[in-house]
């Protein structure tokens, strides 16, 4: 069988490098295809270690299927297609083959079986999402990407110092459970956390991706943070510290997605929030938990690539990104508005929609740990997601106003990609079976009961309510919300500046010294040392005479003495 | 010419009428189901209901507040980063 000695991720990694010697229709066509033949050798293989070998003395397995890592890479084969459809109309030459190669490390991280492979893979993620922010070919979009790679630089060398220490310590390049009781262990954590959109460094993520291309974006949404979910669920299940960092996640979310005027900002702050939601269920830790958070971050990866089509298609259609400049385009965009209304009303865990069915299962864990705060703090985060995703978005983008624009839908294959996806959605949400059959434990979940249904519909449609009747509170303003990054884009070299600064006048400090010293000094030795000075000048030999007289007669006091 | 049908202040009338009567049916709806609730607070009459509205208040007005600091033009880092 092909799927076991062919490497789904290493597949579309190489189709990635093809496509950018190629152009027109083998070019669509090689993109299309390769996420697709990946997807059938994911479906297709076998439990188990399907690669292993031994790497500069260390034992790898770079390609190892467990119910977890098949779901991820399916999810991940799914987006990569739909993705290259999307964007198969983008006039850059280097974007989809770098999204390509970016999407193929993803696969290759998440069926990685040991830690050697996952941090290659994991670089080669960072330098193919980097690309992929560069290709959108602005100034801002450059600078942009050289702090997004700083930031995933930084995580790369604290995870491989963490994968170092923990192989040295144990021997062991297994990928296994964590329990954080070494250094090296805080490390990997870190590396991870970071990639997570984690805070204190969550703002690299609202700060690069909305400056990719209208198709950028759609990629980079689904695999940095989804493999970084993945990673945190297999080395730390159960650590309490991620409920209290995912619960920050979801509300910094919110709060600065709620203040945001920028379309894609807003969605990429709810990328926070919602990979919120599965880290706080990775913290929780119990099977439903896990389940929750594995089906949270397949369901999310499909209505947050839904949504940020809608988006990439508005911004295509009218090369405007702020919510001041868009609204009322539902009446020239009807479907690119029903799809991203369906994106939102997915995201917002609506019944019938993909994210009732995974979001419900964490907050179901939480109640069946009796954990009354995370309980309530999730709740109340689920009516704030609809008010900063599911009502926001589709509310300043295609209603509110008539901003007077009057653009056309998107082209063919962007309307059918967002159509896929709108399917998916609902699809999910209604027929869950086959989702919940690709869960990696064996918790039993019934999503659609009464109290659930009724639950949740109240307390999202009462924060519709609250939209509304707030709505003058949340006028859109052409202002931006200041964030860590703050430090490292302002700060730091306002800092270095003054440094400059101050060791400038230092040096012109030490040399207006030195030229006054040479002044002062070169006179002091001019006169005892100059041509007429006290010791420099001629004497009499009489009067040396005189002196060697008084010394002796000064010796032959002392002698007699 | 006249605007989208969806536009029109009669329909949007019409709307906000329908999500009133949606709203008091999603309480009404609460005596009609099995509840198997996990904590107290729950058994409280209307809990999404109330608890939803004043969770999204206190979000707006968090967010309200956090603005008062944090809030910059969107010009903000345009014009240093183009300097240097």
């Amino acid at each position: 069988m092909a799927s076991e000695f062919v490497h789904p991720g290493l597949l579309v990694v190489v189709a990635g490098f093809a496509l950018a010697l190629l152009r027109g229709r083998a070019r669509a066509a090689v993109a299309l295809v390769a996420p697709l033949a990946a997807l059938w050798l994911i479906l297709a293989a076998p439990a188990g270690i399907a690669w292993s070998g031994s790497w500069l003395g260390f034992e790898v397995r770079p390609l190892a299927y467990d119910a977890l890592s098949r779901m991820f890479a399916l999810v991940f084969a799914i987006m990569a297609f739909a993705g290259a459809l999307f964007a198969l109309n983008q006039k850059s030459r280097l974007e989809l083959p770098a999204a390509l190669v970016y999407a193929g490390s993803a696969i290759g991280a998440v069926l990685a079986g040991d830690l050697v492979t996952l941090f290659v893979c994991w670089e080669l993620m960072a330098v193919g999402s980097t690309l992929v922010i560069w290709s959108a070919g602005s100034g801002s979009a450059y600078r942009a990407s050289l702090r997004y790679m700083a930031i995933h630089l930084l995580g790369g060398v604290l995870l491989f110092a963490g994968i170092a220490g923990h192989v040295a310590a144990t021997g062991s390049t297994g990928f296994e459970r964590m329990a954080l009781d070494s250094p090296a262990q805080w490390l990997i954590l870190a590396g991870f956390l970071i990639n997570a959109g984690a805070p204190p460094l969550s703002a690299w993520l609202p700060d690069a991706y909305p400056e990719a291309s209208w198709s950028g974006m759609v990629f980079l949404s689904a695999f940095t943070t989804k493999t970084a979910v993945y990673v945190l669920l297999r080395g730390f299940p159960g650590t309490e510290l991620l409920v209290w960092v995912g619960l920050f996640m979801v509300f910094y979310g919110i709060v600065y997605a709620l203040l945001e005027n920028d379309m894609r900002r807003i969605l990429a702050y709810s990328i926070v929030n919602q990979v919120g939601f599965m880290v706080t269920g990775i913290g929780i830790g119990t099977e439903m938990a896990l389940n929750g958070s594995a089906a949270h971050a397949f369901t999310h990866i499909i209505y947050k690539a839904l949504l940020l089509m809608s988006a990439g298609s508005v911004l295509y259609a009218t090369q405007k990104r702020k919510c001041t400049d868009l609204g009322g385009l539902f009446r020239t965009m009807p479907l690119t508005a029903v799809c991203g209304t369906i994106g939102a009303l997915a995201i917002s865990s609506f019944p019938l929609t993909s994210g009732f069915v995974s979001k419900s299962m964490i907050s179901q864990a939480a109640g069946d740990e009796r954990l009354l705060w995370v309980w309530l703090a999730l709740a109340a985060a689920t009516a704030g997601v609809f008010l900063h995703a599911g009502i926001k978005f589709p509310w300043f983008v295609f209603f509110q106003k008539d901003s007077g624009l009057r653009p056309d839908e998107p082209p063919l294959n962007m309307r059918l990609a967002m159509l896929l996806f709108a399917a998916l959605c609902i699809g999910l949400g209604i027929f869950y079976q086959p989702l919940y059959a690709l869960l990696p434990f064996g918790a039993s979940f019934v999503p659609y009961t009464g109290s659930h249904v009724v639950v949740q519909l109240e307390l999202l449609l009462f924060s519709g309510l609250a939209f509304f009747v707030m709505l003058p509170m949340l006028r859109r303003t052409l202002t931006i919300t200041l964030d860590v990054d703050w430090i490292y884009r302002r700060l730091a070299p306002a800092l270095v500046n003054a440094c400059t600064v101050a060791l400038h006048e230092i040096g012109a400090a030490l040399g207006a010294a030195r030229t006054l010293s040479k002044r002062h000094i070169g006179a002091a030795v001019h006169a005892l040392h100059g041509p007429q000075a006290l010791l420099a000048r001629t004497w009499t030999t009489g009067g040396m005479a005189l002196w060697v007289a008084v010394l002796l007669a000064a010796y032959l006091v002392v002698y007699y003495y | 010419m006249s605007d989208h049908w969806l536009a029109r202040p009669e329909t949007i009338r019409w709307l906000w009428r329908a999500f009133i009567a949606l709203l008091a049916l999603t309480v009404l709806a609460e005596f009609f189901v099995a509840h198997h609730p996990h904590f107290h607070v729950e058994e409280v009459a209307g809990f999404g209901a109330w608890y939803g509205f004043l969770a999204c208040a206190g979000l707006i007005l968090a967010a309200k507040g956090l603005a008062i600091l944090l809030k910059r033009p969107d010009t903000y880092y345009e014009k240093g980063e183009r300097d240097g």
